[in-house]
């Protein structure tokens, strides 16, 4: 059914429904839980289950291909950087996989661009953009153009 | 109608879809523009939006130039060869001289990339990937688009473009509306960044029923933004060169790794390999200088996707089925079992799924692949898209007018699947674009071109409309009936999506049909699609996400419009395996050796076509090339002589 959710671990909280890129996920009226509107345009991407804070929501392969019995869990944890997953097979095998996310605690990595200059005339009216030259080789090594490489452009047949 | 009209107003950059495109534009836009007023409206949560929701397990572009790995040019080359010739170079170049300085960006800010263990670098999967743990790859660059913007509304899905009513052929923003409250969103903007993707399912899946969602490219690829711009008057090129993928059988896992990294290969049926003996006959369709399978092994050149996609598909069709991705062997070292799993497990989890269903444990039995249903994208093996401006150092004077990445509309710019001619930008590459984008959409209001834009309150109006109509047509007729979805005066988005794909599917080259079309099938196709554009003003939707459902369909029934008048055009079969020309078998370079350009009137509908030149870069190779070529063929007039 691709998604679907267990009555007794969903709170309604709606994490679910804010995060799925199909529009999907929705709480329904009468329970106030969450549920699968609309199977057959679920990708299976997951996003809705990694968000579930009480690992309310499952998978179950698509009906016309995927036998019952099997099973693929997920815990994403982003103050430690970490994916955890569990593969159950329908024979009853088991593989698990961990993987890092991050390298970094969530949202710092990056520049502040008020704290930048502002870029000059020449800059703007060049090739160039942020943080380049610098970060095509990290060395002071400039931008690729037909000159520096020795090309040019012509119309025709080439292979 | 009770919904809202909520009006955003004096915007300098609306980004329109928000994936690797759109967030690499609002990121680059606060550089150049720190007074700016940076607006994106995206019609899912941009945490978890676009191709790549799921996350990746590999940046495919990464040129390496810090390690002397390649150079901008080689993988213009590569991509030319791989595209049949068919590439804007131009602008392939650019993105290339450009993307190491986005994947640099990219470990900055916290993203996992694999090390070579010997040399330091990153561990390449091929001659241009390199794996990462890229789980949240999406998060990550969203959270960099979050810093750079002013407000970013979504859940809101932009239905049409705001032309300008001061200036013939200038953009002023854009409006839809959002998919929750239901609301009427009006952005009023300088400049677009049209970032919403590509399309999927707008041929006819393998898969049916409940897998129906189970497609290639993400379901929420609805051609939106080929919809968009082929709407306000752009014009595209290359919207007949649709992609066929040959994957994972059901679950469409990507084969990139296994091929590359782990060094799986294929048999058929018989447990021969059978993709070779095809070359030969293949040769005569295309010629020699597109297939030349002993200078393929010899060098970096590439077999081109689409012709190996030719030798599975006739293989399959000769009844030596299955084609299997022998895992057997590589299996057995733990490390790249691990690999396997893992990557999947980082792009696509539902074919994890199914092989968990299936007890297919890649290690003791050689799992089965396909060719999937054709999809209408950009930055992938294939280059649709909108036609547009190059850099001013690059490009020649066909392929240049003011902006980069500018299209035929002042003020709108793309990134991503969004702008055509650029196969193999993948999501460092369409992020990069976006970037590119922005600093000239910053340059452009810079200087004044975006001064004194003009919206009446009618155009406004006028919209409003015709958006919620579906709700409307809904509300009228539903009580004309007891129950159920079966109405004389309506049909339903999943009715109208399910006739689409079939008129793709028969008409344009679908799998039901081996990918086979001709000028008499494209032509009753089209004839289908306008009676279906007919219906689709008979739209229903019950309830907002079926208006969603229904404005995703019109998107995807306009872009596959483009696309069969796109195939009608264009007299060969330029791409063996990904579709054939029935009545012109022959790839053709005498006459179509040409980009496709294409403009629907706005106010007629009326499609014109064109040539477009191809300009190819050329360096020390290509020319000795040329003269070898040159030569030869004064020698074959000597002797005809
Ligand atoms: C299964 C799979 C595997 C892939 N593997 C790799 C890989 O290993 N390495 C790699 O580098 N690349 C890979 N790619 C390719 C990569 O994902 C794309 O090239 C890239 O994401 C394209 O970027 P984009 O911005 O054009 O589109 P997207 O990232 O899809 O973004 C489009 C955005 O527009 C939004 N949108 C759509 N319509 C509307 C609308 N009407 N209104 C508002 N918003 C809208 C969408 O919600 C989305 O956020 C893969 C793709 C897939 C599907
Ligand atoms: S798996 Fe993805 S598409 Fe399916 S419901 Fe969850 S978030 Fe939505
Ligand atoms: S995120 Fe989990 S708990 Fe919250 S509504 Fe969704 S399924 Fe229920």
């Amino acid at each position: 059914m691709p998604t679907f959710v267990y009555m007794t671990r969903c709170d309604g909280c709606g994490h679910c429904v804010d995060i799925c890129p199909s529009d999907i996920m929705h709480i329904d009226k009468t329970t106030r839980r969450a549920y699968n509107i609309e199977p057959n345009m679920c990708w299976e991407c997951f996003s809705c289950v990694k968000a579930c804070p009480h690992h309310a929501i499952d998978v179950r392969g698509y009906a016309d291909f995927a036998p019952l019995g099997h099973s693929v869990r997920v815990d994403r944890d982003e103050e430690r950087g970490t994916i955890a997953w569990k593969v159950k097979f329908r024979n009853g095998s088991e593989k698990n996989f961990l993987s890092p996310i991050t390298t970094k605690p969530w949202g710092t990595g990056y520049p502040k661009f008020s704290d930048e200059a502002e870029p000059s005339k020449e800059m703007r009216d060049g090739e160039l953009l942020y943080s380049e030259p610098k970060y095509i080789r990290m060395d002071e090594g400039e931008l690729h153009t037909l000159e520096s490489n020795g090309l040019k452009m012509k119309a025709g047949v080439y292979y | 109608m009770a919904y809202e009209t909520i009006i955003e107003d004096d915007i300098d950059i609306l980004v329109a879809g928000a994936g690797l495109g759109g967030t690499g534009a609002a990121w680059e836009a606060r550089y150049w523009g720190k007074d700016k007023k940076i607006v994106i409206a995206e019609k899912a949560n941009i945490d978890r939006s676009g191709a790549v929701a799921q996350g990746l397990y590999a940046i495919n572009c990464y040129m390496g130039t810090r390690w002397g790995e390649n150079n901008p040019e080689d993988h213009v080359r590569y991509a030319r060869i791989d595209l049949m010739g068919m590439v804007r170079e131009d602008l392939a170049f650019d993105m290339a001289r450009h993307v190491d300085s986005t994947v640099h960006q990219f470990e900055d800010w916290g993203l996992p990339i694999m090390k070579d263990p010997n040399t330091g670098s990153y561990l390449r999967e091929g001659r241009w990937q390199i794996m990462i743990h890229g789980e949240s790859y999406k998060p990550i660059v969203a959270e960099a688009a979050k810093k750079s913007a002013d407000k970013i509304f979504n859940r809101v899905c932009i239905t049409h473009l705001l032309m300008d009513e001061a200036k013939e052929n200038r953009i002023a923003g854009a409006v839809g509306f959002n998919v929750r409250t239901g609301n009427y969103h009006v952005f009023k903007s300088k400049t677009v960044i049209c970032g919403a993707g590509g399309a999927s399912n707008i041929f006819k899946p393998r898969s049916v029923g409940e897998g129906s969602g189970r497609v290639w490219y993400a379901p929420w690829s609805s051609g939106s933004a080929y919809a968009l711009m082929i709407n306000a008057g752009a014009k595209m090129t290359q919207m007949e060169n649709r992609i066929v993928l040959a994957r994972f059988k059901d679950g469409y896992g990507p084969v990139g790794a296994y091929f590359l990294h782990l060094k799986t290969y294929t048999q058929n049926g018989l447990g021969e390999e059978y993709e070779s003996k095809w070359f030969p006959e293949l040769q005569k369709m295309v010629g020699k200088e597109y297939l030349d399978p002993e200078a393929s092994h010899a060098t970096h050149r590439p077999i081109p996707t689409c012709l190996r996609n030719h030798a599975f598909i006739s293989e399959v069709n000769a009844g030596r089925g299955p084609i299997h991705m022998i895992t057997m062997e590589a299996f057995q070292d733990p490390h790249l079992e691990e690999v396997g799993w893992e990557n999947f497990l980082g792009m696509t989890v539902g074919q994890t799924v199914l092989w968990a269903a299936t007890d297919v444990d890649p290690k003791f039995e050689n799992p089965e692949l396909t060719t999937s249903e054709p999809y209408v994208m950009g930055s992938h093996a294939t280059g649709s898209g909108a036609w547009c401006s190059g850099p001013e150092d690059l490009s020649p004077p066909e392929y240049f007018w003011g902006y980069n990445r500018m299209m035929t509309i002042e003020g709108l710019f793309g990134a991503g699947d969004a702008v055509g001619g650029t196969p193999h930008a993948f999501s460092s590459g369409s992020f990069t674009e976006g970037r590119l984008s922005a600093k000239a959409a910053c340059k452009y209001i810079d200087d004044g071109k975006g001064e004194g834009i003009k919206v009446s309150d009618k155009q406004i109006a006028d919209f409003k409309e015709e958006i919620y109509k579906p709700m409307e047509h809904y509300k009228l007729y539903r009580n004309e009936i007891v129950a159920g979805s079966v109405n004389p005066h309506y049909i339903n988005p999943r009715q109208a999506l399910d006739r689409l794909q079939k008129i793709m599917d028969e008409y344009g080259g679908g799998v039901t049909v081996n990918y086979m079309t001709n000028e008499k099938l494209l032509n009753i196709g089209l004839k289908k699609l306008k009676i279906m554009e007919e219906d689709l003003e008979s739209l229903a939707a019950e309830d907002i996400h079926e208006l969603l459902r229904a404005w995703e369909l019109k998107h995807r029934h306009r872009t596959s419009e483009c696309v069969l008048q796109h195939t009608l055009f264009r007299k060969e079969t330029r791409w063996p395996g990904y579709y054939y020309r029935g009545d012109h078998m022959k790839l053709d370079d005498e006459n179509w050796h040409v980009l496709t350009v294409s403009r629907r009137d706005p106010k007629t509908g009326e499609y014109t076509l064109e040539k477009a030149p191809l300009y190819h870069l050329v360096g020390e190779e290509e020319e000795a090339m040329e003269d070898k070529a040159l030569a030869e063929k004064k020698k074959q007039e000597k002797k005809s002589k």
